[in-house]
């Protein structure tokens, strides 16, 4: 078996290995320059004067010029769209995982008459365009009267992040075994308890996954703000940041600094879950 | 204390009845052993005795107290898994310490009730160990200790051993043995190696199919299997069930020899067939007066040797030989049967006649 795994490397010969990995280098290389250059561009417009931005769009530049950083946050009311955006998308993220852990702990545990069929239904979600039923959403926010209030934010972010993140979560739960919470019920835990001293730990990879995977899209939304919101104090960052187009039209690098201080704690926010994210946390439960 | 009083337990998953009634009484400080095939209802009626699954019909009693209805962690029961199902993010102090919190001990009883279990186990050392950091003997002892934590009256395994290698496993067994003599609570173990069961159990309950098929010590159903089920699940290698036609004290295979046997079921019982263990039987070279048979093989143990060899009908019997005789496959021999060790079956539903 490995003399013959031997050969046949020996047969496809250095340049034969080195042209496809090569190829592969290259495309993975290029692909990586297509997705950072925006992202790099504007940081570096961040740090120009718009003069500058137009006259070389792609130079270094001098990165203790933070003016347009300190008028960002000192004249405009950036600082207020960044807490509501955190307001809400913390808000939205805490829903999202505790109903949709709950749910989904409900769905791969416990057996009980159309646990397949609320699979299903949850699902659905993942196959409707949000955003067609627009109007009758308004309609029904303007009947609860939360229309120009957070709260109509997180409930359609909430009803947006359940269907992945409750896919998601049943999928990786019904991967656990069952006698880990056997042992805990022998223990003397209460469900409630098993969910939380026993499942929540384990099932930490996946809702790490299910956050970034709603967190960017929550954090980033501009359709929703600029339907249900209207009061400057209550704007969320993207819907906020339109309104320096508007003022400050000349001036890009207030613009790209606004930009890149809102995409900041997402990329840093990225970057910490996924150093969390260890796979086989159950590896030495079984076996 | 624990007197365990099972009464006509029944199980029904959906539509499919697993256990069809179970009735059985184990007394203070035994040690049982369920053993069966795969699939027989051993697991599941351990899982009814833990109070992990509802019992469908039937009622089982602790120390005379009905527990149909009583939570697992409220019956005295501590389970060990086949699993082990150690908490993977706690380490081994955690874990042990986590039942017994629960019951709402003292920190320092449970400190006092982990350190007695660690040092029966031999885990001192292993305290702050993740369960992923730990072999697989160690993880094994760590959840018999975690078990010892809360203790219970009655200890459930379900198949403890099974992945453990096979040094390892007779390690275990032996610490397993200790500790039941140690502590004294009652066991009930699950199992489908005879070895296992032959060797750990004060009484062994043989399943098959949701049904008891005997309970007895091992030598009993060693010596008196109470039908053909447990006589070929018993012992290894297994016993060979031989059809035969009878004429006056002599029984006959079909087509191939006859032999005189000085004891045999009464003369006007109905049909029935020879079961004959590996030293029940005597095998000579060539052709002669008993069974006539042809080698199949020969399986050469060191301390031992098994002959398998074929009779005229086909069915397949086992001897025990001596290690230093060689016999090659389709060598003619002949088979004589010990009358005082042969047991007698009905043909029509195996259960065991008197002879």
């Amino acid at each position: 078996m490995t003399a013959a795994s031997e050969t046949y490397y020996e047969k496809r010969g250095l340049i034969g290995t080195l042209g496809r990995d090569g190829l592969i280098q290259i495309i993975l290389v290029a692909n990586t320059f297509i997705m950072l250059a925006p992202i790099v561009i504007m940081v570096f417009s961040a740090f120009k004067t718009n003069m500058e931005i137009f006259q070389s769009p792609f130079s270094l530049p001098d990165f203790s010029n933070v003016t347009n950083f300190v008028k960002i946050w000192t004249q405009t009311n950036f600082l207020r769209y960044l807490l509501n955006s955190f307001i809400v998308t913390g808000a939205s993220m805490a829903c999202i995982l505790t109903l949709g852990t709950m749910a989904a702990y409900a769905i791969a545990r416990y057996e009980f008459f159309g646990a397949s069929f609320i699979l299903m239904f949850f699902l659905a979600g993942l196959t409707l365009p949000l955003k067609l039923a627009i109007i009758p959403l308004f309609m029904l926010m303007r009947d609860l009267g939360i229309l120009n209030n957070q709260l109509s934010l997180i409930a359609v972010y909430t009803a947006m992040g359940l269907p992945t993140t409750v896919f998601i979560m049943t999928g990786f739960i019904r991967t656990l075994p069952n006698e880990l919470e056997d042992a805990a019920r022998m223990d003397g835990a209460s469900e409630a308890r098993i969910m939380w001293s026993i499942m929540l730990p384990l099932v930490r990879p996946a809702m790490v996954i299910a956050g970034i995977q709603n967190v960017v899209p929550i954090w980033n939304d501009f359709f929703f703000p600029l339907v249900f919101i209207q009061n400057d104090r209550l704007k969320t960052l993207p819907q906020g940041l339109t309104t320096f187009m508007g003022e400050y039209t000349t001036d890009w690098g207030v613009l790209f600094s606004g930009l890149t201080l809102s995409a900041a704690p997402i990329i840093i926010i990225y970057i910490v879950l996924s150093r969390q994210f260890i796979s086989g946390m159950t590896s030495g439960a079984i076996k | 204390m624990a007197r365990l009083s099972l009464r006509g337990i029944k199980k029904r998953f959906r539509t499919t009845d697993v256990l069809h009634g179970i009735d059985l009484e184990i007394g203070d400080r035994e040690f049982v052993v369920f053993v069966g095939p795969s699939g027989c209802g051993k697991s599941t009626l351990l899982r009814l005795i833990a109070g992990l699954d509802p019992i469908s019909e039937g009622s089982f009693f602790l120390n005379g107290q009905q527990m149909n209805e009583v939570p697992p962690s409220r019956r005295g029961i501590a389970m060990v898994f086949q699993s082990y199902a150690l908490y993977p993010h706690m380490d081994v102090y955690e874990n042990m310490a986590f039942g017994a919190r629960l019951m709402g001990l003292s920190r320092a009883e449970v400190e006092a009730r982990i350190a007695e279990a660690a040092r029966m186990l031999r885990l001192e050392e292993y305290l702050k160990r993740k369960p992923r950091e730990l072999s697989g003997g160690q993880r094994q002892r760590v959840a018999i200790a975690r078990a010892l934590v809360r203790k219970p009256e009655v200890f459930l395994l379900d198949e403890p051993l099974s992945n453990l290698d096979a040094a390892l496993r007779s390690d275990v067994r032996l610490e397993i043995a200790r500790l039941h003599r140690q502590i004294g609570g009652t066991m009930i173990y699950v199992t489908h190696d005879q070895v296992e069961a032959m060797t750990l159990a004060d009484r062994i309950v043989v399943m098959n199919l949701g049904r008891i098929e005997q309970v007895g010590t091992p030598r009993e159903l060693y010596e008196t299997p109470a039908n053909t089920f447990v006589a070929t699940f018993i012992g290894s290698p297994k016993m060979a069930l031989i059809d035969v036609t009878r004429d006056g004290d002599t029984i006959g295979v079909a087509g191939g020899g006859s032999q005189k046997l000085g004891r045999l079921p009464a003369a006007d019982a109905e049909a029935f067939k020879v079961g004959v263990r590996p030293d029940a039987l005597t095998l000579r070279r060539g052709e002669g007066e008993g069974l006539a048979a042809t080698v199949v093989y020969t399986e050469y143990l060191g301390d031992n040797a098994f002959v398998y060899a074929r009779l005229a009908d086909g069915t397949q019997v086992s001897v025990r030989t001596a290690p230093g005789e060689t016999y090659d496959p389709d060598e003619k021999v002949n088979l004589t049967i010990a009358a005082e060790t042969a047991h007698f079956f009905s043909a029509a539903d195996g259960r065991r006649m008197a002879a």
